[in-house]
C-alpha cells in the first residue's frame, strides 16, 4: 500500500532547481561567450537566515523574528503587488494580509522545499489573484507528509544556496531577458499580451525567456 | 505506478507559477502535477524564480503598517488545522473539489459514438471538460482554434504524438489535428481543458458543436 506514495523528488544531495528548464534544449551557440563570472561568495539575500526567523515565529510566536521578516518581506510583497496593477492604497492592505497569514502558517514553512522568499512568494501570488478577481488557482494535492519526514538539514542547506545562484544569476541577466521574466511573473501578463504591451513580436519573447531559463540553468550547474 | 512520459512544457509550468492562467488550465497543471513528482520539482523552481524576484523589488509601507499586523494577528481567530481527509484513489484533490466529489457525483453526457463528457464549472476564459471514451473508441476527428490540454486519469490513449497513460498530458496546439483512439480495454478518462471551441472536421459534429459545447 505504502508503495502508492511517492517520495519528494528532492533528496539528499540533489539539485532541485535544476528540473527548472528540463525540456530547454541546449543553447550552447548561442549562450556561449555570454556566461559571466559566478560570484559564488557574498549572499544576493543578506546574511540573515528567514527561514531560521519563520521557524521562530512558529515554534515561539516571536514578535522580534516577526518584525524583522516584516521589516524585509513588507515592502518586497507590496511592490510586487503594485507591479501586478494594485494601487498603493490596496497594495498596502494586500501585503499587510499576506504578512498576516504568513505568521498563520509560519509552522507549514519547509526550508527543504522553497526559501523564505519563495515561500511568501506563493503567498503574495494568491493574495494578487484574489485582489485582482483573476481566475481561481487550485493547488496541486499536497504530498503524503508523515512525522518522518522532517526537513532535512543538507537538503535545506543545499536549496539556500541555489536559491542564492539563482537570484543571483536573475540580477545577472541582460535586461532585455530579466524584464520579460519580470513581465511575466509581476505584470500579470500572458506572452500574447507582453507582444502587445512591447510590440515585439511574440516569437522573440518567447525565445528571450527561453533563454533566460537557459541561463539560470547554466548558474545552477 | 507508470511513469509519466508527457510533462508540462516550461510556458505553462511558469505561468501556473505567476498565476496567469485561465481557470480550466490552472486545474489540468494542478491535477497532473499532483500525480507527477517531475513536474513538481520544475513547479518549485518556477516558484523559486518568483522568489528570487520578490528579493529584487521595495515599495515602503505605511509607519503604522506593522502595527496594523500585529493588532490583527493578537484580535484573529486562532489557527485550526484542517483535519486531512481521505483521498481519491482515482481523482486528485484538485479535481475532486473542481468536481465537487468523485466520480460518482460527475453528470455525464452523452456527444456521440459512446464517449460521453461532463463540463466543469470554471471561468468563461477557457472551458474544462471530462471526457469518458470506451475502451477502443475514437474521440471525433478535431484541430484546435487556441490551446488544448489533455490529462489521462485512466486507461490510455494514443495519437500521432504517441501513446498517453494515466498522468501523461497532451499539450496539442493550433497546428495540430490528431484522433485520439482510446486503447483497448480500460475506458479511458480524460480532463481536457480548450482556450477555444474545438473545430471538428466532420459537419455534423460542427454542427452539434454549440449545442454540446465541445
Amino acid at each position: 500500500m505504502m508503495d502508492s506514495i511517492q517520495p519528494l523528488i528532492v533528496s539528499r544531495h540533489s539539485k532541485p532547481l535544476r528540473h527548472m528548464v528540463q525540456g530547454v534544449r541546449a543553447f550552447g551557440a548561442a549562450t556561449a561567450g555570454l556566461d559571466r563570472v559566478s560570484r559564488k561568495t557574498s549572499p544576493a539575500t543578506g546574511d540573515t537566515d528567514w527561514g531560521a526567523l519563520l521557524r521562530r515565529v512558529a515554534d515561539a510566536q516571536d514578535s522580534a523574528a516577526f518584525a524583522a521578516l516584516f521589516a524585509h518581506f513588507g515592502p518586497r510583497v507590496k511592490a510586487y503587488l503594485m507591479k501586478s496593477g494594485a494601487d498603493a492604497a490596496s497594495a498596502e492592505e494586500c501585503a499587510q494580509d499576506v504578512m498576516v497569514t504568513v505568521w498563520r502558517k509560519a509552522d507549514q514553512f519547509n526550508p527543504a522545499r522553497a526559501s523564505a522568499a519563495t515561500w511568501i512568494f506563493t503567498i503574495a501570488r494568491n493574495r494578487r489573484i484574489d485582489m485582482l478577481r483573476r481566475d481561481k488557482r487550485p493547488d496541486p494535492e499536497d504530498l503524503p507528509w508523515g512525522p518522518e519526514a522532517e526537513p532535512d538539514q543538507e537538503d535545506a542547506l543545499a536549496l539556500q544556496q541555489e536559491t542564492e545562484q539563482l537570484t543571483i544569476a536573475l540580477r545577472d541577466l541582460p535586461e532585455a531577458q530579466r524584464s520579460m521574466i519580470e513581465r511575466a511573473y509581476f505584470n500579470d501578463l500572458s506572452h500574447s499580451e507582453i507582444a502587445d504591451a512591447t510590440g515585439l513580436p511574440l516569437g522573440t519573447i518567447k525565445s528571450r525567456i527561453r533563454l533566460a531559463l537557459e541561463r539560470l540553468r547554466h548558474s545552477l550547474n | 505506478m507508470t511513469m509519466i512520459t508527457h510533462h508540462l512544457s516550461d510556458q505553462l509550468l511558469m505561468a501556473y507559477s505567476a498565476g496567469t492562467l485561465p481557470e480550466a488550465f490552472n486545474l489540468v497543471v494542478a491535477t497532473h502535477i499532483s500525480l507527477c513528482d517531475e513536474c513538481r520539482a520544475r513547479m518549485a523552481s518556477f516558484d523559486a524564480v518568483g522568489g528570487a524576484l520578490l528579493e529584487d523589488a521595495h515599495a515602503e509601507m505605511a509607519t503604522d503598517s506593522l502595527a496594523n499586523v500585529m493588532a490583527r494577528i493578537k484580535a484573529a481567530d486562532p489557527v485550526v488545522k484542517p483535519n486531512a481527509t481521505a483521498r481519491d484513489t482515482l481523482l486528485p484533490t484538485p479535481l475532486v473539489d473542481a468536481i465537487g466529489g468523485g466520480l460518482d457525483k460527475v453528470q455525464w453526457r452523452a456527444v456521440g459514438g459512446g464517449v460521453r463528457q461532463a463540463i466543469l464549472k470554471t471561468s468563461d476564459k477557457a472551458t474544462a471538460r471530462l471526457l469518458h471514451i470506451p475502451g477502443g473508441a475514437a474521440v471525433p476527428d478535431h484541430g484546435h482554434q487556441g490551446l488544448e490540454l489533455t490529462l489521462v486519469l485512466q486507461g490510455a490513449f494514443r495519437d500521432d504524438d504517441g501513446h498517453f497513460a494515466r498522468g501523461d498530458i497532451e499539450i496539442a496546439s493550433e497546428e495540430v489535428e490528431h484522433t485520439p483512439i482510446a486503447e483497448p480495454g480500460m475506458d479511458c478518462i480524460c480532463l481536457a481543458a480548450t482556450d477555444a471551441p474545438l473545430k471538428f472536421r466532420a459537419i455534423l459534429p460542427r454542427l452539434a458543436q454549440p449545442f454540446l459545447r465541445i
